[in-house]
């Protein structure tokens, strides 16, 4: 025990003791957590319109008073069909609504600046909703679920948080593995009396540990800071969060076994791992509009079932039974990837 | 096997695939022994001394460590050896102090044994105002001293240094054979390697590897007599002249 204890303070020694990494990996999750809160938002507000009206009646008045009063959309007033190009092209408009009135039947056209996909969408949809609204026949209603107010912060924590243990466990681990590779260090171990099981915990006890602080940080500040609301579903993000966490601790010891170089290891963990994590687990974009073949790589990828839980449990709120698939596939990996890195490090030292 | 030799093995061999590493090397080194282990890059000097240090499971033959037997007590070898590898290595990022208190630790002393070891060994070196450095920071010859030090700290009966003194001034090479003279005469048997084969004449038997195999063994004295040569230097060209492996 006391061979186990020394491995651990030798490794928490070394982590503590390179200041710019400690720093980097305490203040990332934090600074991401908050421009991914704040300042990165994929919401769409003022949204510039300027309409285009043939004959005042009631219904153009109607849309018209209801374009000013919305709080998404910023009316420029009238103009004419003449000035719309010129208004769009320099940039001081995003959309044009154009009016006309057929006998009965009012005709509306939207054009808008679409060289940014999303705003054009969103601005597509709020023109459309505020012509909806007015017309009695063909009224849509939408309700927007779990997060009425559509904070795109709540979906982004999940993500966050499948990123940043990915980073400190996996790259971490396996760059201060390599690392002893390379010093040779790890061969004097290895020639002791210690062994190797020691080893690894030794190893992946301190980054444990280290993850666990950020994961007790962040939670703290998703639900201060961000809002996002407290339920009893938080003893299920812990569960889920830990289990993920080894999950990840094994993938560094399994890419240290791989690997021969610290380098090797930083691409290794980093093209391998941190970029499906970014790209394909759901985080950003979502796995419904993938193409097939990546939907199906994405389900290999751990942060992917790991987000989907989280967005279950934190943002849906829904109970620990919605989420028993996804455990059930990240304990499997967990169980899977341990005992290969495991019996792959033993044989590599024999 | 012979009790008096800390080191004995017959028809050692390790193959990878259908590669020969270490091909039938049969030898044994007595109690308080130095003894040189020679032979050129991929000779198979390395592997050997893995499986001596229990690193590395033998393909065939048998032998005995410190008493242990290499092919089924390879753990209880491990607590009887102490090792410095080629690379310098101890933990940079730790003080001399921690370094010490970390290896001892490891080879199950007590923190009254330690305390006294580490006491003794700062006077010996004389390394008093050098223990809350870190190893990064004092110089090589010092660090390689630090090295031996806290490799025989638990008083192993075998010590193994593989090329020890890479890198490192000829002043500061003879203060650190001093050392292992020092380690030899308390009874320690010495196991090394070294490419710098001036050294070699300091061991009190060499051998010298060629493709696997164990091409000649015998003291220094011995060897340059019977090759008909001045230095260990010659010796070494004549016994490795016709290998067939190396980098």
């Amino acid at each position: 025990m006391s061979i186990f204890r020394s491995l651990i303070k030798k490794e928490a020694l070394h982590i503590v003791r390179d200041t710019r990494t400690m720093v980097i990996t305490l203040l990332m999750p934090i600074v991401l957590l908050l421009l991914f809160g704040f300042a990165i938002s994929t919401e769409v507000n003022d949204v510039r319109v300027v309409a285009v009206v043939d004959q005042y009646t009631d219904d153009t008045r109607d849309i018209l008073q209801r374009l000013r009063v919305n709080e998404y959309l910023t009316f420029q007033g009238l103009t004419t069909p003449e000035d719309v190009n010129a208004l769009l092209r320099s940039g001081k408009t995003d959309a044009a609504l154009f009016l006309r009135s057929e006998e009965v039947e009012l005709k509306s056209q939207i054009v808008v600046d679409a060289s940014n996909t999303n705003t054009a969408q969103t601005a597509t949809a709020y023109i459309r909703g505020v012509i909806n609204s007015t017309s009695a026949k063909s009224t849509v209603l939408t309700n927007t679920l779990y997060n009425p107010q559509l904070k795109s912060a709540y979906n982004f924590v999940p993500g966050i948080l499948g990123m940043i243990f990915i980073l400190i466990c996996a790259i971490m681990t396996s760059v201060s593995i390599v690392r002893e590779k390379e010093t040779g260090t790890m061969s004097l171990l290895l020639v002791s009396p210690v062994k190797p099981r020691t080893i690894i915990l030794g190893k992946l006890i301190p980054y444990f540990l280290l993850s666990c602080v950020i994961l007790t940080v962040m939670l703290l500040m998703a639900y201060t800071v961000l809002g996002l609301p407290v339920s009893s579903s938080v003893i299920s993000v812990i569960a889920v969060s830990l289990l993920y966490i080894i999950l990840s601790l094994s993938i560094g010891l399994m890419v240290s076994t791989v690997v021969d170089t610290q380098l090797t290891a930083l691409i290794v963990s980093a093209v391998m791992f941190m970029l499906p994590v970014i790209m394909l687990s759901g985080m950003i974009f979502p796995i419904d509009n993938m193409p097939i073949v990546l939907q199906w790589i994405s389900n290999i990828i751990p942060a992917r079932w790991y987000i989907e839980a989280m967005r279950k449990l934190m943002v849906q709120q829904l109970a620990f039974s919605y989420i028993i698939k996804d455990v059930l596939i990240l304990l499997v990996m967990t169980v899977v990837l341990l005992a290969a890195s495991i019996a792959k490090f033993k044989s590599s030292t024999r | 096997m012979d009790k008096g030799n800390a080191i004995s093995v017959r028809n050692l061999t390790k193959r990878f695939g259908s590669f020969t590493a270490v091909d039938h090397i049969s030898f044994d080194v007595a109690k308080g022994e130095i003894f040189g282990f020679l032979g050129a890059n991929g000779a198979g000097k390395t592997t050997a001394m893995r499986m001596l240090c229990g690193l590395s499971i033998p393909t065939e033959g048998d032998g005995s460590v410190a008493g242990c037997d290499i092919m089924t007590q390879a753990e209880s070898i491990k607590r009887r050896i102490g090792y410095m590898s080629q690379k310098f290595s101890l933990y940079s990022g730790l003080t001399v102090e921690e370094n010490i208190r970390l290896f001892s630790t490891i080879y199950g002393m007590t923190s009254k044994q330690i305390r006294e070891a580490s006491e003794r060994l700062f006077k010996e070196l004389g390394m008093q105002d050098m223990r809350r450095a870190y190893v990064k920071d004092i110089p090589v010859g010092w660090r390689q001293k630090l090295a031996f030090a806290v490799a025989t700290i638990h008083k192993p009966e075998v010590v193994f240094l593989d090329e020890p003194t890479g890198g490192v001034d000829p002043v500061t090479r003879r203060k650190f054979w001093e050392l292992i003279y020092k380690a030899s005469s308390e009874g320690m048997t010495v196991f090394v390697t070294t490419h710098y084969l001036d050294e070699a004449e300091y061991c009190n038997r060499i051998s010298i590897m060629v493709d696997g195999k164990l091409s000649a063994l015998d003291s220094p004295a011995a060897l340059k007599e019977k090759y008909h040569a001045a230095t260990i230097d010659e010796v070494f060209r004549i016994v490795a002249q016709n290998a067939q492996r190396g980098d």
